[in-house]
């Protein structure tokens, strides 16, 4: 294993921030987060030689330096000049990893949802953190998220209780401020959402500066009996910016579960999006769209764990990829031996826009039970000559065809959008994108 | 308004235009028939600059202009339209949002301002009556999942709101029931005028009833062989086109 600079800088981190606890340092939340450290020292950053990180290389992130938190004076100012227009609902803001209080604002009743930060959650209510925290989120194997759940502290803890439909949507955004230095900040949210109980949160991540930015997120979901949760993920990211995030979702019988992540900018992105479906009839949906441009790289790997027998999952992943970026997509479908009927679809469509993109699609299904239905496909191609022609000869130029075409290949991604501030947000980011030459 | 002289096309190695001329002035309708594989998709396919297609000889000048020179967008915007064969299905891309943006490009070609959404929705309304075409296939995505008589029919909407000086309808009738076919066709009569020109090309008479041409043109083998009035048209459908092949000395 090779001792990065990076990697030596956070063991230290974590034996002085740990030197500084109280009465937390005994808590089983500490515990899980010394035994995490204890697993990230000894996985140490993967290389390409790790089967899990192949095509997408961190060497150029883990031999830099990065202040971890940093303070900042970031303000309303600052946030006017990045504005997703007529945001409504419950809207928190994290600055390089630190709650901001002031910017944020929370209009669901306390009846519907509780919401917090997570280190407020792990003082104050350490038996609901306890119950489910890190239950599901595998770090054996992911020095990422061994390292995020080493330093859980930042991030949120939502807590619906049964029977709730909350009406406003959780809107978390994440702004790294890299003016001045290379900035670092690793996000931990805990969701938990009772039975019966309806929710729609947004994660939507942003850099400032031109330094560098390091966001190392986890977000764990525990999806009871019968809820429905949208969930979705939007990166804009700026070109210098690394992003590796986890999203692990336990779903229980009868639940709905659905993800959308939308990456419309970020220099080096890695998304794993992780779900075991523990329960019969239940449903999980998982849509996602890229379209890196430039140097950038980014990579989706999804698993979904059919461990229950009745359920369905259906995947669609999109990218659009242009000047010289990479793209890779990992699907895994498991499906047990108990999990019979399962119905488990998977799609992954790409269109390349220049002959130095390139994709890297690998499904990979493990189906060990006899009686199910299950399909994959994945595609890359250009976009349909004879459509560009048929725009041209009405007077589109090539250009303009061009962009149209592979909007509407990202449109329906775009639609399955439910709120509607972060889709007009999304709309007119990626419209940007691809207009761009 | 269109010279066609000695024009020279191939596809791959394969010629397939080989010394074709025809003149057509405004005002005029021209049929172009002939039998399959004699280039008449070709045809329509170099004057709406399709890149598959490489010119190798002659000129086609239209209003003044070498045609040849320009990029088909270009074509578009200086009043060439080209209703295709098979209009291509667009997923995700409505035809009124599609006609839009077709609009505004050729629009901004001609140094002419923007429409806003009031002027488009007066101008389609007005439109959409020519063809007779419902509001509801316009919100589509186009073409997708069109019958093939709501293709070509969205093909000849499409014509009456770029309202082009010369239309090439190719095979417009193919796949078209005869209802249909009537509907298609008045709809470009209504179009006609005396500015703009019209080349039909069909492999069958029938439309040729709907759509009353000034001219037929024969074409075999990459060239116009024959030309006439009406009355050509007639003749072939009952003749075929064997006597044709042996006028110009073959042996059928």
């Amino acid at each position: 294993m090779n001792n990065t600079d990076l990697k030596t800088q956070l063991i230290a981190d974590f034996k002085t921030a740990e030197g500084r606890m109280n009465g937390e340092a005994k808590s089983a939340v500490h515990q899980i987060r010394q035994q995490a450290l204890e697993r990230f020292d000894k996985l140490g950053f993967p290389t390409i030689r790790h089967e899990e990180w192949k095509y997408s290389n961190v060497k150029n992130l883990v031999n830099q330096a990065f202040e971890f938190n940093a303070v900042t004076n970031f303000s309303a100012e600052d946030l006017a000049e990045m504005p997703i227009p007529n945001l409504e609902g419950n809207i928190l803001y994290f600055i390089n990893g630190i709650y901001n209080a002031e910017l944020s604002t929370i209009v669901s009743p306390d009846s519907e949802l509780q919401i917090m930060t997570f280190a407020e959650a792990a003082k104050n209510h350490a038996d609901l953190v306890e119950q489910y925290f890190n239950k599901y989120t595998d770090y054996q194997d992911n020095a990422f998220t061994a390292l995020n759940t080493a330093f859980a502290q930042n991030g949120v803890f939502v807590h619906v209780p049964d029977n709730k439909v909350v009406e406003q949507p959780i809107i978390i955004r994440f702004i790294n401020d890299a003016r001045t230095l290379n900035v670092a900040s690793q996000p931990r949210n805990l969701i938990v959402v009772g039975k019966r109980s309806e929710v729609q949160i947004a994660e939507a991540f942003r850099t400032i500066g031109d330094n560098a930015s390091f966001t190392n997120a986890v977000t764990e979901f525990v999806v009871a009996e019968e809820a429905n949760v949208h969930y979705y993920k939007v990166q804009n990211e700026s070109d210098k910016a690394y992003h590796v995030g986890t999203t692990s979702v336990l779903q229980a019988g009868k639940s709905v579960f659905t993800a959308n992540t939308v990456t419309a900018n970020g220099g080096f992105v890695r998304n794993n999006l992780n779900i075991k479906i523990d329960g019969e009839y239940a449903e999980a949906n998982m849509f996602g769209l890229y379209i890196p441009n430039g140097k950038q790289h980014v990579d989706n790997h999804t698993a979904v764990d059919h461990a229950k027998p009745n359920s369905n999952s259906n995947e669609l992943y999109k990218g659009i990829l242009k000047g010289k970026s990479t793209g890779v997509f990992n699907g895994k479908i498991f499906v047990r031996e108990d999990a019979q009927k399962t119905n488990a679809f998977q799609s992954c469509k790409n269109v390349l826009l220049s002959e130095d993109a390139s994709m890297n699609t690998k499904p990979q299904l493990e189906i060990w039970a006899d009686d199910v239905k299950c399909s994959h496909g994945t595609t890359t191609g250009q976009l349909n000559d004879d459509a560009l022609f048929y725009m041209q000869a009405r007077g589109i130029s090539k250009d303009t065809a061009r962009a149209l075409l592979t909007l509407a290949f990202a449109q329906d991604v775009i639609d399955k959008f439910e709120i509607t501030s972060i889709k007009e947000y999304l709309q007119e980011l990626i419209t940007e994108k691809i207009y761009q030459d | 308004m269109l010279k066609i002289s000695n024009l020279q096309a191939k596809i791959g190695d394969k010629e397939i235009l080989k010394g074709l001329n025809l003149e057509v002035k405004a005002g005029e309708v021209h049929a172009i028939m002939g039998p399959n594989g004699a280039g008449k998709s070709t045809l329509a396919s170099v004057l709406a600059g399709r890149e598959t297609y490489e010119v190798t000889g002659g000129s086609v000048e239209f209003d003044g202009k070498d045609l040849l020179e320009l990029a088909p967008e270009e074509r578009a915007a200086e009043g060439v339209f080209l209703a295709f064969q098979y209009p291509v299905e667009i997923p995700g891309v409505s035809t009124t949002n599609f006609l839009k943006t077709a609009v505004n490009e050729i629009r901004k070609y001609r140094g002419e301002e923007a429409m806003d959404a009031v002027q488009f929705l007066k101008m389609f309304k007005e439109k959409m009556k020519i063809v007779n075409i419902d509001q509801s296939l316009l919100n589509r995505a186009l073409n997708e999942g069109f019958s093939g008589g709501e293709k070509k029919r969205n093909e000849i909407f499409q014509m009456a709101v770029l309202n082009p000086k010369l239309a090439i309808l190719d095979e417009t009738d193919s796949g078209l029931d005869i209802d249909a076919l009537r509907i298609v066709a008045e709809g470009v009569n209504k179009l006609k005028s005396p500015d703009n020109a019209t080349i039909v090309i069909t492999h069958y008479q029938r439309l040729l009833d709907f759509i009353v041409p000034d001219f037929v043109h024969v074409l075999y083998k990459g060239r116009i062989v024959k030309s006439g009035t009406k009355d050509l048209a007639l003749e072939l459908e009952e003749r075929g086109y064997d006597w044709i092949k042996e006028e110009l000395g073959e042996t059928v």
